[in-house]
């Protein structure tokens, strides 16, 4: 295969293992063994996880007091929850952004689309988003068993329903379907059993996972050729055993981190060694991103970013904060990927499906609207109330307000150029362009000097970094990684 | 020199000149002949939020309907008559006109197979067209582009009428164009940024992502520039209401009455997602919606569009039978659809209207697969393979 010069090779590295870097990065990277660089990614500059919480228990009200409250308390209570996840949602934008981890929070963000789950609740949200991020480069097995054991989940696929005498099958069908194993790897037997299994999975009223042994059904079960008195945990545990699991979980990493067509031959080696090592995800991580072929020019390039990367990437490479930091919110609504709100329980599709003729044009316009504090002028859909009770009707109409309201508001972002700009000090004048382009595309494709200086500004040397920045930002090759 | 008639000079004029040189009243007596006919059109209204179908379609006549809503029930002598046992939402008075006219079909209890009440699952449903327990990522409309328009120089055979296209219209290889405004879409598209990326833009590798946005934009900004023109070849002379429903179904009708290529046109209305106080949130949305269609559809007539145009409206879920404590209802099931057009084979009340005696967990059961509707229009309507395009063999109705 052709060769990359090493800038390039970084480069793709710092954009499929996080959210881009800047230049001074690349060029530090760039010095290094590939060795040592992934080694400090899987391990990130700090080795701790700050929380991005934006609450905690004694914030809300003692559960047990929901019965007795008044409408209006209630309706206080549904705000904090709508408000909550809002905050959330930006706090976690926030942490991708500026974090010293950002494998960390790319690989949650693919294990929050793996684990896709809506709740109204911003205590079980950020809970779930807490297990999320502990686990992201962990033990799969962990990450599983304490998914599966969240309130969250535990109550978007219907597991407080599924008792010994009316079993329901939900969360085992996605836990196989999903999860674990992927379509056509198990029968509908398997489901049915597997949901007697899970039996008493359930949780308290302050968010603890409860084992309620009355409800459980502790019959014997035939699951996936073996057959014993099995609870929740046991199931889980057969799940891992299937080498097909390895196989799906890896797939569906490759096509997040590597092509969204996946490679049989590279993806059965790179299952067999995560079965293996027990599911060791940061060791999975390391043979992606130190093999030769991770390198390959037909991959460099060749991802189209997910809304929530574009826009990571967009403050990552030039730090600013907004007036209302919620019009991010906006953003990722007429994108198509807001954060706690996945389509549906299989997660975003991804890849060719972020685009289309709308989409693409707003997307080449994100770049003008905040440089250049532009009015949106595009309304995202009305959204709905989620959860079918009606509770969240009144919210519902509050936001779809607030939505209608930033039609032709400007963006008000405070952008702070100068560490960008001090980026490129030592770069002449007339290599600039390249550099910009360089810096902030993985494929130059289009982007050349003279096309750029055509729309530049060149009245000073700030002015032409920015404009020049701004339009390459705004082409087609920038929405891809 | 020949003496040239009147006759003649108009036909030889109208060719020679073609759209370019002839004047105004010349291209108004061509009108007629501008959209050659048989180009039929599908318009899909969406009801968003889950239309209470029962307050729709009224069953008049029976004591259970009124029971389960003592305050919610539209009084008998409200409803406008279609039928001995069903009337019509008195708000929906154009429908009725629609009726009487024999330009409207209703479809009841329609639905699906294990309903799902959630806004967003459901709606996935009825523009997937999967089955309840699979997921889909691309559309049945989507679907429908990608078998008719492989290498459609002009890809705008669907357009939703919207800033952000809907799942309905996303094929894997295909997609539907969202727009609000022509005159807008165009402004944006004609950027020169753009437009200089372009001539260098993409080297047809399909496979590489990068020439499939390259690809994606140089669509978007021919097409923009294509409805542009087209969209300025017809300004309706009828006076819509200004309202959303009514702003978007004057563009539609516009660009139905031009020389374009579409086929589909989408739209939604809403919000019925009637919760609380029920009644007049849904007033005021079927005022609307009867309003914007009666102006829309007597347009289509005027122009001689009306035969070749099919209007269908859709809603997620139907609502409960019962009224709940806050003078609204909450998430049911099965639901009635409109059709509407000046070329329905089969007209009025389609099929029987709700059983209210033979519920399930207190949601009326469905028994036309609204898959069959689309394979329906796919087929006999549209032409195009609806077995390949919805992944299964659906029953054909008789509505057209």
């Amino acid at each position: 295969m052709a060769s990359l010069s090493p800038q390039i090779q970084m480069q793709h590295l710092a954009w499929r293992a996080g959210f881009g870097e800047p230049l001074s990065v690349i060029n530090d990277w760039s010095d290094k063994r590939l060795k040592v660089v992934v080694n400090q990614i899987l391990i990130g500059r700090r080795n701790r996880t700050p929380d991005v919480n934006v609450m905690s228990d004694a914030d809300m009200p003692d559960f047990k007091k929901i019965k007795g409250m008044t409408p209006d308390e209630k309706k206080a209570v549904q705000q904090k929850n709508v408000q909550g996840i809002k905050d959330l949602n930006l706090s976690w934008m926030k942490e991708m952004a500026g974090s010293e981890h950002p494998l960390r929070e790319k690989m949650s963000l693919f294990w929050h689309g793996h684990f896709a789950c809506r709740t109204q609740d911003v205590l079980y949200n950020q809970q779930l988003l807490g297990v999320i991020r502990e686990n992201a480069l962990g033990n799969f097995g962990d990450l599983l068993t304490e998914v599966s054991k969240s309130p969250a989940m535990l109550q978007f696929l219907n597991n407080q329903q599924n008792r010994k005498q009316h079993p329901n099958e939900n969360f085992a069908r996605e836990v196989m379907e999903l999860f674990t194993l992927g379509r056509g790897n198990y029968t509908e037997t398997d489901v049915k059993e597997a949901a007697r299994a899970f039996t008493g999975w359930s949780f308290d009223e302050t968010g603890e996972f409860k084992f309620r042994d009355k409800l459980h059904d502790d019959g014997d079960k035939h699951i996936l050729g073996k057959h014993g008195n099995y609870n929740g945990d046991d199931v889980l545990k057969i799940l891992l055993d299937q080498r097909q699991c390895a196989k799906f979980i890896t797939t569906k990493i490759y096509r997040f981190f590597v092509d969204d067509n996946p490679d049989e031959v590279r993806i059965n080696q790179l299952a067999e060694s995560f079965y293996h090592s027990g599911y060791e995800i940061k060791s999975l991580m390391r043979e992606i991103f130190m093999s030769d072929w991770f390198y390959d020019p037909k991959y460099v390039g060749n991802k189209i970013k997910s809304p929530v990367e574009l826009l990571v990437g967009i403050r990552r490479a030039v730090p600013m904060t907004f007036d209302e930091e919620a019009t991010m919110l906006v953003f990722q609504r007429i994108l198509g990927q807001v954060l706690f709100y996945p389509p549906n329980v299989a997660g975003w599709p991804g890849g060719r499906n972020w685009i289309d003729s709308s989409s693409l044009m707003f997307r080449l316009r994100v770049p003008q609207i905040i440089f250049y504090s532009q009015a949106l002028n595009i309304q995202p859909k009305e959204i709905m109330p989620e959860m079918g009770d009606g509770g969240n009707y009144k919210m519902t109409l509050q936001i779809n307000d607030f939505l209608k309201k930033q039609y032709s508001k400007k963006i008000n972002a405070h952008i702070d150029w100068d560490p960008y700009i001090k980026g490129f000090e030592q770069v002449p004048r007339e290599a600039l362009a390249d550099s910009i382009a360089g810096s902030l595309l993985v494929v130059p494709g289009n982007a050349n000097k003279q096309l750029l200086e055509k729309y530049a500004d060149m009245s000073n040397r700030e002015a032409y970094i920015k404009t020049v920045s701004i339009d390459v930002m705004s082409m087609p090759e920038y929405q891809l990684c | 020199m020949h003496i040239i008639n009147r006759r003649r000079f108009l036909q030889v004029g109208s060719l020679a000149s073609a759209a370019m040189m002839m004047p105004k009243f010349l291209k108004a007596l061509e009108r007629g002949e501008l959209v050659p006919p048989g180009n039929k059109v599908l318009v899909i209204i969406q009801l968003s939020g889950g239309n209470d179908g029962l307050n729709t379609i009224i069953p008049y006549r029976n004591d259970i309907y009124y029971r389960s809503r003592p305050a919610l029930g539209i009084k008998r002598t409200d409803a406008l008559s279609l039928t001995d046992n069903l009337g019509i939402h008195p708000a929906l008075k154009g429908f009725k006109s629609l009726y009487d006219d024999g330009a409207l079909g209703v479809l009841n209890n329609v639905g699906y197979p294990n309903p799902d009440r959630s806004h967003f699952r459901s709606m996935d449903i009825w523009h997937t067209a999967s089955q309840s327990n699979e997921i889909w990522s691309d559309g049945w409309i989507g679907r429908y582009l990608d078998a008719q328009c492989k290498g459609c120089d002009k890809p705008t055979q669907a357009l939703e009428i919207d800033d952000t296209l809907s799942l309905a219209l996303k094929g894997d290889s295909a997609k539907g164009l969202a727009l609000t405004d022509p005159t807008r879409l165009f402004g944006t598209s004609n950027n020169p940024f753009f437009k200089d990326l372009l001539q260098h833009g993409g080297h047809d590798d399909e496979h590489h992502n990068v020439d499939y946005l390259y690809k994606t934009m140089s669509e978007t900004i021919s097409s923009a520039s294509y409805i542009q023109q087209q969209f300025k070849t017809y300004q309706s002379k009828e006076s819509y209401p200004n309202t959303e429903l009514g702003k978007n179904l004057r563009t539609i009708a516009n660009l139905i009455m031009s020389d374009i290529n579409t086929k589909v046109y989408y739209v939604s209305h809403g919000s019925f997602d009637t919760h609380v106080n029920q009644q007049q949130q849904q007033e005021r949305l079927f005022q609307q919606l009867s309003d914007a269609v009666t102006v829309f559809t007597g347009d289509l007539k005027k122009n001689n569009r009306f035969q070749d145009v099919v209007v269908m409206t859709f809603s997620e879920f139907g609502r409960r039978v019962s009224q709940n404590a806050s003078g609204g209802t909450d998430h049911g099931t099965a639901n009635n659809m409109f059709l509407i057009g000046g070329g329905l084979q089969e007209k009025g009340v389609l099929n029987d209207g709700p059983d209210l005696m033979n519920l399930m967990d207190g949601d009326l059961r469905y028994n036309v697969d609204f898959k069959s509707v689309y394979a329906t229009l796919l087929s006999r309507w549209l032409g195009a393979d609806d077995k390949a395009i919805l992944k299964a063999d659906y029953q054909h109705l008789n509505f057209v």
